[in-house]
């Protein structure tokens, strides 16, 4: 009773590159298209068919590898897997085993406690995405469409370093922030376009050996990763408490239901019988080429915090967060070039897009409004042409439909009235209809002004300037 | 040495290769296997020690095309052979995995 | 005379010169064809006369606007059947491609249209090029117009046969292992092998993607070089294909052979070559020594590895490139199934033939888990001597001579039963392919049964031009001769 144990993580991470083409035929990768439509022999196996790489899947390779301190495999070369899928149109996929185009680099991760650990990546190789399974819920067919077959993707393998969910969501969020960074892909889990997979295994404390591991799919949220690690853990630690073995297996994990089921059947023997692939040439990736892309990586986030804090006037604190998503990043410079108000940018960046992303279950990636956009809305801000609540108000606006403010504001009839004769009939009815709190304010009890203000700002429609409002008050009363 | 061929590798490998062999045909085939696997072992008489396994011929290289979308909508084409087809796409049994 | 009975060059010069129309030309090849194709058949598809009178005239038409000034425009071509053809029936000589249609050519086939190229029907072949006696189509065997007891070899059988018996006046063939050459030799016509990379791969169904090559078969060399010249290209869509500084192969159209040096692997000549052949073989030789070559004996022992090496490697590939017959996309799909590995199993079952099957199993098994270093590796490494054993051999002498097959063809239904001896056949051809050299067949005699011999030679990578000069300056010494059939 009582036995300690630890988990061993490793990773294998699918993200899809962010090229306008295939990786191995010009079709668009255009998302959302009809089914079929963005298709080609190429991509659908037609017999005949050859395929030719796309460069810029190399490159956003090399810079991935780069940036995650990998070695460049100098001599890389493709391999075919051969497995029967139906959304496998060659029933092989074009990937690498023998020769990957990185190796042996690593990205440092904080800790829970604070403290710093790197995860080792094994490798990372390019390799063609599957197509799409469309299953019939009622008849007895799928539907297949090729248009995602050929998406060019690459996989990063970790060493198994990690030993927590913590560590697993921290180095995700550290692989994905240098990806977004390098601008190689948007890293969207919920949409596929970063998928994970967990390799797991558990052993008691001390243990040098590592234990039987299985690996996790179907994992397409940090929420489900989180639940999965925790679910398989248990179930591992259980088995082996029982005296019994751990099964070296795929799983599926099933996140409504929160559990995993073996994935393995007769039909499918896992023995993928690699080769070099023919039909491509190997690639030789000189001095040159790695220091050319080395030097049009772009700004990774350390040297974009250093510059930050240099350039603009705001706390580390909101440097921190801003730098946390290249995509705000990018709103916040783009938005303060038009507007030049860096604080002001960070605050509704930092306050209320956060809080709407986090009410619409969104993630920084999704952000769409224009920093056009947020520019004139501070501007109206600052102008007071719009009080603080209409602000807010008008900002969602801009978050989910990207309108443009002036516009709107002025369509809306949103505009605050500061001007002092027309507010002031108004408060003078206000007054009018509460004898009570003129009494109270007569004997002292400024609290009852508050009152006031707020009735009047309610028979503005909030469209006042409450600043205003609490000025003429304050006069009529004389304080 | 003489290969042997057992039942069970030909099961496998009929798994692998998604055929399906009736019993004349599988005793044909761990015979035809069998006999073939012997033949290549004669490679085995050769040193082969220090030899840079050869895949590709000729040392030509980095094969690449510009990112550049050159395909349009063929899809009547690509579909026009399909066995089975439904909304624009493929159609297959039903996958229970 | 039928116009079939020119070569392919001869009859585009009197379609160029308004002496010959290209109706008249289509005419007298489907003549040909109504006369012998239900005896020989070397077709799986003749397309239909309409198509093919239509093309006739719009060739016509272009050649007089100045559009087709090639020697072969109007010339009727027939087509391998495992070559792309857009709209036209491509089948492999497979149940799994019984109806399949391509929604493209082949490089190669846009390249003979451009030239004004009438194809005139698809031939057959081995399934998916996999024999050497044309035996194991789907669609009948086809046979050897010389004596239609006989095999017209393979895989290329359908092509060399039907040039042979002037069903069209130069075909297209491919070669994996010797499936142009041989068949080429078996029925007296000539065929070229290119070196790997020369010809664009883009659209012929692939069957070992490392050694495939598509090559022409004709009557003689010229018109080999002609056709070599038209379907070569640098394709960008073909990683493999190899920009080459010259594709002018008519250039070495020289009788001349003077000082060029002639190797000769003691190691062709020995066990297991028909004596007749042989001799055939030799005194071809002799001849150009005669012109002026310096011809010598070497040691290529090597070879006897190339088989085996072969037989892993062409296996391994087709076991992955035929994956993707499955009844899912085109082809054949079985009638009943239950699941989908169910239909994917039978699908396959039913829609290959049992060499195919051979094959697919192998090539699975030497790539399975524990095996691949073994077998795949090591056949790799084999071919890796191979090529060094050619690279010696080339840096001593201009071109090899060899003959191109232990024997004439063999009779129809004697080499299926026992597949080592038929995989033997191709001993004479199989290394040029693992090398990814360049190899040319010429007929050099005819054995007492009245069967065609052929020579082969065999040059270094992007030589082409010299084995092109020897073979020209041997066949200048011999004239082309016709089966009966076409007498």
């Amino acid at each position: 009773m009582g036995k300690e144990y630890e988990v061993v993580i490793g990773l294998e991470v699918h993200v899809e590159l962010a090229t306008k083409t295939k990786i191995f035929c010009g079709c668009s990768t255009e998302f959302g298209g009809a089914p079929n439509t963005h298709t080609c022999p190429v991509c659908t196996g037609m017999p005949g068919s050859l395929p030719v790489l796309n460069k810029q899947v190399v490159e956003y390779a090399m810079a991935v590898g780069i940036a995650t301190n990998c070695t460049i495999n100098q001599n890389c070369k493709f391999d075919r897997k051969n497995y029967f899928y139906p959304d496998n149109p060659q029933n092989y996929q074009i990937s690498q085993l023998y020769q990957p185009i990185c190796i042996n680099g690593g990205v440092d991760i904080e800790t829970e406690n604070g403290g710093k650990k790197t995860v080792g990546i094994h490798e990372i190789h390019m390799e063609e995405d599957a197509g799409k399974l469309i299953h019939d819920e009622l008849g007895e067919n799928s539907l297949v469409d090729f248009n995602r077959s050929g998406v060019p993707l690459i996989e990063i393998v970790s060493e198994p370093d990690m030993r927590s969910a913590d560590e697993v969501i921290a180095y995700l969020e550290k692989l994905r922030m240098i990806i977004q960074y390098l601008g190689a892909s948007d890293c969207k889990l919920n949409e596929g376009s970063m998928r994970a997979d967990v390799n797991l295994s558990v052993r008691q404390k001390g243990e040098t050996e590592y234990g039987t591991r299985t690996e996790m799919k179907n994992l397409n949220s940090f929420r489900a990763i989180t639940n999965a690690i925790e679910n398989e853990t248990a179930r591992q630690i259980e088995i082996i408490e029982s005296g019994e073995r751990v099964v070296q297996e795929t799983r599926r994990w099933d996140d409504n239901k929160g559990f995993s089921y073996p994935m393995r059947s007769k039909e499918d023997a896992q023995d993928y019988r690699y080769f070099p692939e023919p039909d491509l040439v190997p690639i030789v990736i000189s001095d040159e080429w790695i220091d050319n892309i080395r030097g049009r990586q772009p700004e990774l986030r350390d040297e974009k915090m250093a510059r930050y804090a240099k350039q603009y006037d705001i706390p580390e604190y909101d440097i921190d967060i801003i730098t946390s998503h290249k995509k705000l990043a990018d709103i916040f410079e783009e938005t303060v070039a038009i507007c030049d108000n860096p604080k002001k940018v960070s605050n509704w960046l930092m306050v209320e897009t956060m809080f709407l992303l986090k009410e619409r279950g969104k993630s920084p990636e999704d952000v769409a409004f224009s920093p056009k956009n947020l520019a004139k809305l501070i501007d109206l801000a600052e102008k007071k042409t719009i009080n603080n609540n209409v602000a807010k108000e008008v900002f969602a606006k801009v978050f989910d439909e990207d309108i443009d403010p002036e516009k709107y504001v002025e369509e809306n009839g949103l505009g605050a009235v500061s001007d002092e004769s027309e507010l002031r009939i108004v408060i003078e009815k206000v007054i009018a209809a509460n004898p009570k709190s003129v009494e109270d304010i007569n004997a002292g009890k400024l609290k009852a002004m508050g009152f006031l203000v707020g009735q009047t700002m309610k028979e503005m429609k909030g469209k006042a300037d409450p600043g205003v409002v609490n000025a003429i008050l304050k006069e009529i009363f004389g304080i | 040495m003489a290969n042997i061929i057992s039942d069970e590798t030909i099961e496998y490998v009929g798994i692998l290769a998604k055929l399906e062999l009736s019993e004349t045909e599988k005793e044909q085939a761990k015979k035809d296997m069998e006999r073939m696997l012997d033949y290549i072992d004669k490679l085995n008489e050769l040193d082969t020690t220090g030899v840079e396994p050869m895949s590709h011929l000729f040392p030509i290289t980095n094969v690449f095309r510009e990112d550049v979308v050159t395909n349009d909508d063929k899809r009547e084409s690509i579909l026009a052979n399909a066995p089975e087809k439904k909304d624009g796409s493929f159609v297959v049994p039903k996958i229970l995995d | 005379m039928s116009l079939m009975n020119m070569t392919a060059i001869q009859l585009g010069d009197k379609i160029k010169k308004g002496e010959v129309s290209t109706a008249e030309a289509v005419n007298d090849a489907l003549l040909s064809m109504q006369k012998v194709e239900k005896d020989i058949n070397s077709y799986v598809t003749i397309l239909d006369e309409q198509t093919i009178y239509k093309r006739a005239e719009e060739v016509q038409k272009g050649i007089k606007q100045g559009e087709y000034t090639g020697s072969l425009a109007g010339v009727p071509v027939a087509i391998k059947d495992n070559i792309c053809t857009e709209g036209i029936l491509t089948t492999c000589s497979s149940k799994i491609l019984s109806n399949f249609k391509p929604m493209y050519n082949a490089e190669v086939v846009n390249n003979l249209l451009k030239a004004g190229a009438i194809i005139v029907g698809k031939t057959n072949m081995d399934e998916f090029a996999m024999g050497s006696t044309t035996e194991t189509s789907y669609y009948g065997a086809t046979k050897n117009p010389w004596n239609m007891a006989h095999v017209p070899g393979g895989s290329s059988g359908g092509t060399c046969a039907a040039v042979a018996a002037n069903e069209c006046s130069y075909g297209l063939g491919s070669d994996t292992g010797g499936s142009i050459r041989q068949p080429s030799s078996f029925c007296g016509v000539t065929g070229i092998k290119p070196t790997y990379g020369t010809v664009s791969r883009y659209g012929l169904i692939a069957y070992g993607s490392s050694l495939d090559q598509i090559g022409p078969v004709a009557k003689n060399v010229s018109d080999c070089a002609t056709v070599l010249e038209t379907i070569a290209s640098y394709d960008p869509k073909d990683s493999t294909s190899v920009k080459r500084e010259s594709y002018n192969f008519t250039a070495a159209l020289r009788d001349d052979v003077k000082g060029m040096r002639i190797g000769i692997p003691k190691d062709y000549f020995g066990e297991g070559l028909d004596a007749e052949v042989r001799e055939s073989v030799l005194s071809a030789v002799e001849v150009l020594k005669n012109k002026g070559a310096i011809v010598e004996e070497f040691d290529l022992s090597l070879v006897e590895y190339a088989i085996p090496a072969y037989y892993v490697i062409a296996s391994a590939e087709a076991s992955s490139n035929l994956a993707r017959f499955e009844g899912v996309k085109y082809g054949y799909r079985t009638e009943q199934y239950e699941g989908l590995h169910n239909m994917f199993k039978k699908t396959r079952s039913e829609g290959f033939g049992a060499e195919v099957k051979r094959r697919i199993m192998l090539g699975s098994f030497v790539l399975s888990s524990g095996y691949y270093d073994a077998y795949y590796l090591k056949a790799l490494k084999t071919k890796a001597l191979i090529k060094q054993a050619f690279n010696d051999a080339f840096s001593r002498y201009d071109v090899i001579a060899a003959p191109a097959a232990p024997s004439t063809a063999p009779k129809l239904g004697d080499s299926l039963c026992d597949p080592i001896k038929m995989y033997l056949g191709d001993i004479y051809t199989i290394s040029v392919n693992l090398a990814g050299l360049p190899a040319i067949s010429v007929p050099c005699g005819v054995d007492s049964a009245g069967l065609p011999i052929g020579i082969q030679f065999i040059g270094d990578c992007f030589n082409e031009n010299k084995i092109i000069q020897a073979a020209y300056s041997y066949e200048q010494t011999r004239e082309y001769v016709s089966c009966d059939l076409c007498r």
